[in-house]
């Protein structure tokens, strides 16, 4: 009885220590909305650390500059980022074959006033190697190797021995794919031409999202949580399942077998939307669950900033530690979701038509 | 006075809605692996998937209101 009226009393303040700090915190952000100098302004760091970036740093005032490359009417132009930026990392105006300047990121065009040139931008491709890309080929490089030195190892030694060395680190995770993905989802009949891409996809989505949570050199990019990188996996996707698919799949998108007229006519724009919207959905989804963990990772780390105080980090870093804890479950849930999803949608798209069976188990139930 | 987004209240509602689904998710695979605990492997790989799906739904509205911020 005596812990059932101390309840409500801690609750109480718990929420009022929790409110009167939110106080203290937004009434001491106040001054640091008039832009003085040396203002913490959480937003824009945490969105700084999760976009991408021409150059890579790396600590302190080391960075990487990453080569551009520009494509105009006037032809390709290759240069050094470093010289679009000043010591102190403001853009500056770099005069090649026309004037460039970096505008929140992205190169564009500036005229001598220094004033962007919207129309000549806009004729600008850029092709640069970005932050991402660099990323992107040191995950290619490591696949390369890991997945070549096991495929060599097999076709040196052949599938009659037991693994040794890396394969025995590929050959639990290859099986998986294949036992809990592609032959549940697909069918033992069909898989097979399929396990290529469902395998690609698996570990480029496992290589990327686990650099994207070591903090020093190699990773930290924010690859997996870049939309253009999931919207080229979802279109790779949406090819692969709609060329794989028959008759059988479409009739049940324009013309619901089983249905009322009316209802047939009301089903199928639904349906439509449907098939565009898997991979729509496959995209978003791997590109939000990365960025917020990101996100989460960086605004506990910024707490320690917003409250200036080191003792923040008492609480901060532990609990930075337990987000990256489970984010290292999160990176392979979503390389095993989005395969998982994509082997569904494959075998939702090939699969045979079912009518005859139930028919037939119909009439058997009629003769008993 | 507190200043903030509207959109930092839609993320808090979209994250009460995620957390009722995938509350009733573990509720409803918790129940069937007692009921049939033989089945434990099938039931945790669907509950997975379940899972993501409604997360998914939560972390659109994340990136929704991350956009209404921006």
């Amino acid at each position: 009885m005596a812990l059932y009226r101390l309840k409500p009393l801690l609750v109480v303040s718990f929420v009022s220590i929790f409110l009167l700090n939110t106080i203290s915190l937004f009434a001491n952000e106040k001054p640091a909305a008039s832009k003085e100098e040396g203002s913490f302004n959480v937003t824009e760091t945490i969105l700084e650390h999760i976009k991408d970036d021409h150059s890579w740093h790396l600590w302190g005032h080391t960075t990487i500059a990453l080569p551009v490359i520009l494509y105009s009417p006037q032809g390709f132009e290759v240069f050094s980022s470093a010289k679009l930026v000043d010591e102190h990392h403001e853009p500056v105006v770099y005069k090649g074959k026309s004037d460039y300047k970096l505008v929140e990121g992205k190169t564009k065009i500036v005229n001598a006033a220094g004033e962007v040139d919207v129309e000549a931008s806009k004729k600008l491709w850029d092709f640069s190697i970005t932050k991402n890309v660099a990323s992107l080929f040191i995950s290619v490089i490591i696949l390369l190797l890991v997945v070549l030195t096991a495929a060599g190892a097999y076709k040196k030694t052949g599938i009659t021995t037991a693994p040794k060395g890396l394969q025995s680190f590929m050959e639990p995770i290859v099986l998986f794919v294949r036992d809990e993905i592609a032959l549940p989802n697909i069918g033992a009949k069909r898989y097979a031409k399929y396990m290529p891409f469902l395998l690609t996809i698996f570990f480029l989505i496992l290589t990327n999202n686990f650099l994207g949570l070591i903090p020093l050199f190699p990773g930290g990019a924010n690859v997996s949580g870049n939309i253009a990188f999931t919207m080229t996996l979802a279109v790779c996707v949406f090819i692969v399942v709609n060329l794989s698919s028959n008759k059988n799949y479409w009739e049940h998108i324009f013309w619901m077998p089983g249905m009322h007229w009316s209802m047939k006519l009301f089903l199928a724009p639904i349906e439509l939307i449907g098939v565009f919207n898997k991979p729509i959905s496959l995209m978003i989804r791997l590109f939000a669950n990365i960025t917020a963990g990101h996100i989460l990772v960086l605004s506990l780390v910024c707490l320690i900033f917003i409250f200036k105080t080191v003792y923040a980090a008492a609480v901060a870093v532990p609990f930075v530690i337990f987000i990256f804890l489970i984010e290292l479950l999160v990176a392979f849930l979503q390389a095993y979701i989005f395969t998982m999803l994509t082997a569904m949608y494959i075998g939702m798209a090939s699969e045979e038509a079912h009518h005859d069976h139930h028919e037939h188990a119909a009439n058997e139930l009629a003769h008993h | 006075m507190v200043v903030g987004s509207v959109a930092a209240i839609g993320a808090g509602l979209a994250a009460i809605g995620a957390g009722i689904g995938i509350g009733l998710i573990g509720k409803g695979a918790v129940e069937s692996i007692a009921r049939q605990p033989e089945a434990v492997n099938d039931i945790r790989s669907n509950m997975i998937v379940m899972a993501a799906f409604v997360e998914a739904v939560a972390l659109f509205a994340v990136v929704v209101a991350l956009l209404g911020n921006g």
